[in-house]
Parts: structure tokens; sequence; C-alpha cells
């Protein structure tokens, strides 16, 4: 990380010739390209500095409120700071971070993937632009205004399908309805689902794009139908492009702060059933508990941040080493 | 629903009997009728329920038909059709009911007196107030954020892309990624804990620099593309004349490629002028006017909206007062995009692509 690269600082070994070369053609520096360079390459850095700023603070402020914590942090299901003995745990939020975002990602996986293919694949040409970007206007949506129509519209509108589902599948616990507003983490899945949908599409969508004309011709030269070609042809190159848009669906859902903490209704215990409300999100969590939190209080949120920022930073990092991987070995649509 | 495709005469082998063109729609029409049928009769409410019950007898039908007349194959092709449309269709109903309620409940209020008054005096179950504070305070933080983060997210990409090599590019690119994917709550959380070192009150440039953050790598993204796009030829044409490296990418890169870093700029401001978490945690609100981002607190269009909705339990003043709100936030990201994208189309770098 040598930040004054001129002439005298040798390339490093690993380069090739023809790299060499041209560095040695560009080596006359002028003052006016050092500034430019340093400005450039500065902007660079700071954005690792800030990245490793983050994690230093949060890791700081969380560290000051985790050491007087009166209980396990990990595994309570409390989130009392207000008092002389503070007890908080994120037990909770895991949950229902994850189990949210799990619903989210079930349904809007498979109908983004099916969008993407009907951009692609199955739209009237003159359609899929207009669609694509229809998408892209969905993606741009305010999450606080997602939160205020799935209050106004989604909610009332999911009575039906809970009462459904609890007259159905209610014997197997994880569906059952006490008949409460249905502000629960399937309710929340639901929304987060629309949320994320537009990304997926995008990313699967450009991915598909990508698919080799050949491949497809040669398979509908062998006489397959439409979705003989997707299944054979389009889904197999596009699989890790699918699943790393999904991962970044996934990076979406689980920081989803506003749409959650407008829809949900939060209680600091887990329900065993997805149509009760209760629990709670890491995010929506810091967004309500907020306004009430003392110094303290609001380094304790910290701390939960710090956790929500390493599960992110752990689903797209996995994400992007999963597409540079794919870009490796994908050589034919150089 | 045999259409006589079928005949007696000896089909030629080479083709198999396949169904009319319309019949997906007869198909369409038939589950429509069907559906609605056995929802009314059901008394079912909900014209959702109708939609859906109708979809799956629309795929259902779709395929029993295909699979006696075309065959297996033929079916399941069929079906996987039906089955990507519905999903557009399922797609397309949230959109349309969002910005159908948003517009019918946010033009209940929107008008000039309530873009220029603030709720200074006005209490949250009264009528009357207004969103110029908050649209003083979302201009002001969003500017100041966009000042910050897009030139260093302009030069981060020219980094990358006319110098980057080595390691610390490879690094760059990576966590640029990542970072994209920092939910706005983390990075709000991330100046709070500065502002708690610091012991500083809420202020408007404080939610100016986690936008900030959130806008950086969205703008690297999309400028490294459009810097990409960018033939070499040019970049070589101007260096063989003698240029030096940075009068090349001052002059003939950077022109070439403003639109589509103008229309990644807009996007990204798009974008953060939605953000209502990282607001929430270090602007905190304020119902009068505060012309000043740099001392005390201020208001922002997000929160205002989130801030009236959770003062009012679903009704009254302040709940019409939150959906015009949107309305005007939805308005001004729409108009964002629109704007953005035709200057991606009008000054798109013609390559021969």
């Amino acid at each position: 990380m040598d930040i004054s690269t001129t002439t005298d600082v040798p390339p490093p070994a690993s380069h090739s010739k023809a790299a060499e070369q041209k560095r040695a053609a560009r080596g006359a520096t002028r003052p006016g390209d050092r500034i430019f360079l340093g400005l450039s390459r500065g902007s660079g850095i700071l954005l690792l500095a800030i990245m490793a700023a983050i994690a230093v603070f949060l890791t700081y402020r969380a560290a000051l409120a985790i050491s007087k914590d009166h209980a396990n942090f990990l595994t309570t299901f409390e989130w009392n700071t207000n008092v002389l003995e503070p007890k908080f745990g994120i037990a909770v939020l895991v949950f229902g971070t994850i189990v949210s975002s799990v619903i989210a990602m079930a349904i809007a996986v498979p109908i983004a993937v099916a969008i993407a293919l009907f951009i692609t694949h199955y739209a009237p040409r003159r359609m899929s632009g207009p669609v694509a970007y229809v998408i892209d206007l969905l993606a741009a949506v305010p999450s606080i205004v997602y939160g205020l129509w799935g209050a106004l519209v989604l909610v009332p509108h999911m009575n039906g399908l809970f009462g459904w589902l609890n007259d159905f599948f209610g014997w197997t616990g994880l569906f059952s309805w006490d008949e409460g507003a249905p502000r629960s983490m399937l309710t929340v899945g639901i929304l987060l689902a629309i949320m994320i949908l537009p990304i997926i599409t995008n990313v699967s969508r450009e991915v598909f794009r990508q698919v080799p004309r050949m491949h497809e011709e040669a398979a509908l030269a062998l006489g397959a139908t439409r979705w003989e070609v997707v299944r054979m042809s389009v889904l197999p190159f596009g699989r890790s492009g699918v699943i790393s848009a999904s991962m970044l669906g996934l990076g979406r859902a689980l920081g989803e702060t506003m749409a959650v903490a407008t829809v949900l209704s939060p209680s600091f215990d887990i329900q065993a059933s997805l149509l009760n409300p209760g629990g709670g999100t890491f995010a929506q969590n810091i967004a309500s508990k907020f306004s009430e939190a003392n110094e303290f209080g609001r380094d304790a949120l910290i701390a939960s941040g710090l956790v929500l920022f390493v599960i992110t930073l752990l689903v797209n990092g996995a994400a992007r080493l999963i597409i540079a991987r794919r870009a490796e070995y994908s050589g034919a649509n150089a | 629903m045999s259409n006589a495709l079928v005949t007696d005469k000896r089909p030629s082998t080479l083709r198999a009997a396949s169904l009319p063109k319309w019949t997906p729609w007869a198909i369409a029409a038939g589950s429509l009728a069907l559906g609605i049928g056995i929802s009314a009769a059901a008394g079912l409410g909900s014209s959702i329920q109708w939609g859906l019950i109708a979809a799956v007898l629309f795929v259902l039908g779709t395929y029993g038909i295909a699979a006696r007349v075309e065959g297996r194959r033929q079916a399941r092709d069929r079906v996987a059709t039906s089955l990507v449309w519905v999903a557009f269709l399922i797609a397309v109903i949230p959109l349309v009911s969002l910005i159908w309620v948003t517009v019918a409940r946010g033009a209940k209020v929107l008008d000039v007196y309530f873009l220029t008054h603030s709720m200074g005096v006005v209490a949250d179950t009264e009528p009357g107030g207004g969103i110029y504070h908050a649209i003083i305070g979302s201009l002001e933080q969003v500017g100041l954020a966009t000042l910050i983060g897009a030139p260093i997210g302009v030069l981060t990409a020219i980094y990358l892309v006319e110098y980057g090599r080595g390691r610390l590019a490879k690094a760059v690119t990576f966590f640029v990624d990542v970072m994209t994917g920092i939910p706005s709550i983390v990075a709000g959380l991330f100046i709070l804990s500065l502002m708690l070192i610091f012991k500083m009150q809420p202020f408007g440039f404080a939610g100016s620099l986690a936008l900030a953050i959130l806008m950086m790598p969205v703008v690297v993204r999309s400028t490294e593309e459009m810097l990409k796009l960018v033939p070499n030829e040019l970049r070589e044409a101007s260096l063989a004349l003698g240029v030096p490296k940075w009068r090349t990418i001052l002059k003939v890169v950077l022109p070439t490629s403003i639109g589509g870093i103008t229309t990644g700029v807009m996007l990204a401001v798009a974008r953060i002028a939605g953000e209502t978490a990282p607001v929430l945690l270090l602007v905190f609100g304020n119902p009068f006017i505060n012309n000043n981002p740099f001392e005390g607190a201020q208001a922002s269009l997000p929160l205002y909206i989130y801030q009236q909705f959770a003062n009012s339990a679903g009704s009254g003043a302040a709940y019409d007062r939150a959906w015009a709100a949107s309305l005007t936030l939805i308005a001004f990201v729409m108009i964002l995009n629109l704007v953005a994208r035709g200057i991606a189309r009008w000054k798109a770098p013609k390559t021969g692509r």
C-alpha cells in the first residue's frame, strides 16, 4: 500500500511484462499527474478507512455496553437498559431478523427469478423494456413509504390469509393464529419480500442476459421447448449469479428498519407461530428503542448494531466471493 | 376444447399437434370467470384472493389441456410460461396499489399551504401545518451528503478504472461491494458512536455524514461501469498526442462519460433522500424551521413521515399529513429517477454495442 508510486518504486514482480512496459512508459510524472493520482487513490483509501472506522468505533462503544451487561448478551430475552442493573440480550433479535429474512427470501427469490426470466426470455420485446423500468421504480420507493403502505393495505389483507392458514395448517403450530392483529413475522416477511424483489430481479436479469446465445440456440436446434432451453442453458449458467443476487437481497432484508418498525408489533419474546404478533429485528429494535434510550442505552443499541453489521458483512462478502469466482471461469461471454 | 387439430388424416410425423394461438387467452378468461364464481360462492371478500384462485386455476388448466393435446413436454413449457406471467402480475400488484394509495391519500392535504408552512405551533392532532421545514432539512442534508459523497465516489471509481492495479485496488473493489450492503441504520450508529464520544447533540450535518457513507459505494459502482464504457481508443489517442494522463482523464474520459456519471449520482441521491433510519438517530426531528444544518435538530421528509405516522394511531390529521409528505417524497424520488434515466439515454456514449 505504497502511497507514492512514482518512477522510483519498482512494480511488483507479479505483473505481466506488458503492464510493466506500460508503467515505464507512463513513468515520467508531472506534478498534475501526481496530485491527481494522490487524490483518487486517497479516496479509495478513505473508503477503506471508513469501513475500518465503522468496525472500530462500533466495537469500542459496544464493548463499553456489554461490559456492564448484567445478563448474557447472546442469550437473554430482555432489553432493559434504563435501570441500575441493565439486562439486555440479542437472542430475540437474532431469531426475528433471521426468520423474517428467510420468509422474505422464500417468497422473493422464486418470483424475482421468474420476473427476470420474463424480462429476458418471455416478454414480448416491446414489453421487456417498460417492465424492467417498472421494477426499477419499485426499487426507488423509499422504505418508509413501504412501511406506511404495509400498515394500511397489507396488514388488513393478511386477515384472510392468516385465517386460512390457521384453518388448514394451524395444527403444525407454525401457523396457528390467536386472531390478533396480523402484525407478525409473516407479514413482515411478505413486506420485505416485496422490497427486496427489485434488487434480486435486477441482478438476475443481468446474469440471464449474459447467457451465451450459442448455448440457447444449440438447445433450440435440438428441439428443446422454451422451458427446456431455460432449464438446460439459462439457469445452470445463471445459478451462481442468482445465488449472489439472493444474498444481496438477504443483506437488504436483514438491515431493513422503517418498514419493519411500522408493520411489526414487537415484543421481547419468541413466538412459536409465525402468525402471532411479537418478536423483533435488530434494526427495528434500534429504531423503536432509540428515543427512550439514555447514553448507556444507546451504547447497548450500538452493540446490537455491531452484530447486525457483522452479519450483513458476512452475507455480502459471501455474495461477492461467489460472483468473483464465477467471473473467473465463465470465459464464454468474453 | 380440442380444436379439431388432431385429425384422423395421418398427420406429419415431424409436427406434433399444437393448440391454437388464442388458447392461453381462452384459458385465462375461463379460469378468471371460474375463480370469481368459486370465490363468490365461498363468500371470500378480498379481490386478491379471487385473483390467486383464478391464477391457480389458470396454471392447472393450461397444464391439463396442453398435456392432453400437445404432450408432456409442451405442457410443461406452457406451465412455465404461465407461471412466469403470473409472477410478473403478482409483482405489479403491490406497485400499483402503493402508488394508487399514496396518490389518493396524499392528494387530500397536499397543496401550496402544506408545502410552504412548518409544523411550528401545530399539535399533531390538529389539521393544518406543513412540511416546509422538512423539505429544507432534507434538501440541506442530502445536498451536503452529495457534496461529500459524490466527489469521493467518482474519484475512487477513477482510481479503480484508470490507475487501479494490485492489492489496494482489489481491496477497494471488494470493500466497495461490501459497503453497498451496509444497512442504513448501521451507518447511523457509526456516526452516533462518534457523537457520543465527542458529546454532541443531534444536528443536520451528522445525518449528512451517514448519508454520504451510504451514497459513496453506489456512486463508485455506477461511475466505474460508465468509465469502463469509454473506448480505450479515445484514451490512447489523447495520450499519443502527449497529453498528460490526468488531463486525459479530465478532458477526454470524464466528458465522454459525464452523462452516465450524472445518472449514477442522481440515482444515489434518490436512494439516500428516502433514508429514514440514520436521520432518526442523528438529526432527531424538529417541528420548527431550522436553516442551519450545523447546529440544532432539523427535520427531514422521511423522518417527518415516520413521526407523523407514529403519532397518529392510523387516522386523523397527522396520518393525512404523513401520506401527503409520502406523496411529496415519492414524487421527488421518481422525478429524480426519470430525469436521471433521461440524461443517461440522451448522453449515452456511443459505443458499438
